[in-house]
């Protein structure tokens, strides 16, 4: 084996240019989809925790029908007292969970005495939100949170209205809503901190303690309109999805049909098609490494294979079996494959490093100056450089086929 | 004894729309360890029935047992293993592999063929460098030898398998007439050393009059004439 490698090594070192050229090609084939996969992959992760880890978490339960509803944030479809203790009850026992969060979801009215606007409002428990979603306090552009997220009283206000209405940390707004009932209620706040606007559904919430939202609306103390749920691993989301469906999904409402809904956070953000047709552009790229990989290494192989005929002749006729012919030209393909990958990973490794150290800024929607940090794992190397042998192979299957069984009489009278 | 035997031995192939005759029906016996010689023409049949004879070829008809294998039983893998183990091949161009040495194209057909063992190899491998000559050569690529030093290295090559046979299609036709008589003499050493039948083709006079026995081939036709050296 090693003397049939050895042999096919020089055998594409005898053509040295023809052969850097499609190692070139290779590498550079392999060095794209590698830095394509780790910037689009690390984009996608920085994306996805952003929304998951500061609003979203990573799945979120529901009275049956509230999400279909969810942009006039009803108050028509909250979770029962008694539906709230089934949840909590699955919730406390699941052992993937990590945290989660009772959250009352409203729409008020916001007023700085002189103007007034419309604002989206989560009611939350600060601990149990800080501990679901840990990086919304990281989208503190303004004020301290000092030791917890929220006090009663006080509100956090989302970046666009603060800039809007000219609403300074410190300053006191006043929250009118309408309750379920039509009553109309108000209540001063103090701003505490301004929150960073970022992409996706919630993004531009506020913030209240939980109590506040029910004075507000005068709600029942049990009164909840989503469980923002945090995993322990965010990969598990369709496991825990399943397993709450299995536990409480056979639950029914008054009107006999079932009382929750469950999503994962795929189905609340409309950034899980941007994912999705990330992954799709990966595959296409991918596609486009097979392409280049296949065509390249075949091209070359079947030259060197009408090239060399008078050679495959000799050994043909000197006694090589066709299957170590065969050997041959598959050992070219696949040292091809492999020494163009090989240097393809070494170097997407340095130009990987290279922009960890210094970080691509890039904007997304209304958010500036984000730093893209590529990662990439390991298994994607391995498998893109599996993937770029096999295809090195292949290639030369049928150059190589032909090569084994060529009628050596044919092969030795070549010119 | 006999090594090759064919009897109404045929070969027709289609050029075209025609059907060429290149060996029509011919009988011949080669005795081991003899030196014999196909002549005439271009075109003749020379090399078909070298072909014939070293198993690259089929028969179209008739009977050829080379050391007392019907090779028309052989099939294509057959055909190589038996090539490798009994017959070596000299051709006019040499057709050594050039990213080989000449130590490791010689080594080859032990190595890829044969699998010998190491030590094996390198007995028989530097047994036949000394033989043809080229020990001080060893380590030297195809392109920096001599048409006449290339020649040898493939003699070497053909006897390192300690083939019964060594098939030498046109062998001196690229060298100068003194190079080409160097490598006659060698074959004929080499068959004296190593007791193998040389057959070998060739169309020039002074070349076939080195054989002991000369088979004249026109027109895919076959006679014999023997021949006495002093």
């Amino acid at each position: 084996m090693f003397k049939i490698l050895s042999i096919s090594a020089r055998n594409l070192l005898r053509y040295h240019r023809r052969t850097f050229l499609t190692g070139l090609l290779i590498t550079m084939g392999v060095m794209s989809v590698l830095l394509f996969i780790s910037l689009s992959s690390s984009f996608k992760a920085m994306m996805i925790g952003q929304i998951t880890d500061s609003m979203l978490g990573h799945v979120q339960v529901h009275a049956r029908g509230y999400v279909a509803s969810l942009d006039n944030l009803p108050l028509n479809l909250m979770l029962k007292s008694d539906e709230s203790q089934k949840v909590e009850n699955q919730l406390t026992d699941m052992a993937a969970i990590e945290a989660w969060s009772r959250r009352i979801k409203f729409g008020a009215m916001f007023s700085n005495f002189n103007e007034t606007t419309n604002i989206r409002l989560n009611g939350v428990y600060p601990d149990r939100e800080a501990a679901t979603c840990p990086q919304l306090s990281g989208r503190v552009v303004k004020g301290e949170l000092g030791d917890s997220l929220l006090e009663r009283g006080t509100i956090l206000v989302p970046e666009l209205i603060a800039t809007g209405m000219n609403i300074k940390v410190g300053d006191t707004i006043v929250l009118v809503a309408t309750n379920q009932d039509g009553a109309v209620n108000g209540q001063t706040f103090v701003v505490k901190a301004i929150l960073e606007g970022i992409s996706g559904p919630g993004g531009r919430d506020g913030y209240v303690h939980i109590e506040d939202a029910r004075a507000l609306l005068r709600l029942g103390s049990e009164s909840v309109s989503e469980y923002a749920i945090r995993l322990k691993e965010a990969d598990n989301v369709p496991q825990l999805v399943k397993q709450l469906n299995d536990a409480i999904g056979g639950v029914q409402a008054d009107d006999g049909k079932p009382a929750f809904e469950i999503h994962g956070w795929k189905q609340l953000t409309p950034f899980s098609s941007i994912a999705s047709m990330i992954d799709m552009l990966t595959v296409f790229v991918q596609v486009m490494l097979v392409a280049i990989v296949l065509i390249s290494i075949m091209n070359v192989m079947i030259m060197a294979v009408y090239e060399r005929m008078r050679e495959i002749g000799t050994l043909a006729a000197i006694g090589t079996s066709p299957g170590r012919i065969l050997s041959m030209f598959l050992g070219e393909g696949l040292i091809l494959g492999a020494g163009g990958s090989l240097i393809g990973v070494i170097l997407s490794l340095g130009i990987i490093k290279l922009l960890q150290i210094y970080p691509l800024g890039f904007s997304f929607g209304r958010q500036d100056d984000l730093l893209l940090t590529p990662m990439i794992e390991v298994s994607d190397i391995f498998n893109i450089t599996l993937l770029v042998i096999l295809m090195a192979v292949l290639a030369s299957l049928q150059p190589a086929w032909k090569a084994s069984r060529m009628d050596p009489v044919v092969a030795l009278r070549a010119v | 004894m006999s090594l090759v035997v064919a009897a109404s031995l045929k070969k027709s192939y289609q050029s075209g729309d025609i059907i060429v005759n290149a060996i029509r029906e011919v009988d011949f016996t080669i005795e081991s360890a003899s030196f014999v010689s196909f002549v005439g023409p271009s075109g003749s049949g020379k090399s078909t029935l070298l072909n014939l004879i070293g198993c690259l070829d089929r028969p179209t008809s008739g009977m050829l047992k080379v050391l007392d294998q019907d090779v028309q039983e052989l099939d294509r893998t057959q055909a190589a293993t038996f090539r490798g183990e009994h017959i070596g091949f000299v051709f006019q161009d040499f057709n050594l592999v050039p990213v080989l040495s000449v130590y490791e194209n010689i080594e080859y057909p032990l190595l890829m063929v044969k699998k010998t063992t190491a030590n094996e190899r390198k007995d028989r491998v530097e047994r036949v460098l000394e033989a043809v000559g080229m020990a001080d050569q060893a380590y030297k690529r195809p392109d920096q030898l001599s048409g006449g030093q290339k020649q040898r290295v493939a003699v070497a090559r053909a006897l390192v398998t300690n083939a019964k046979l060594v098939l030498a299609d046109e062998p001196t036709a690229n060298l100068d007439h003194d190079t080409a008589y160097r490598i006659i003499d060698l074959m004929k050493s080499m068959r004296d050393e190593f007791s193998t039948t040389f057959v070998f083709s060739t169309h020039d006079p002074k070349v076939m009059g080195e054989a002991e026995t000369v088979y004249t081939l026109e027109d895919g036709l076959l006679h014999r004439e023997e021949q006495t050296h002093v």
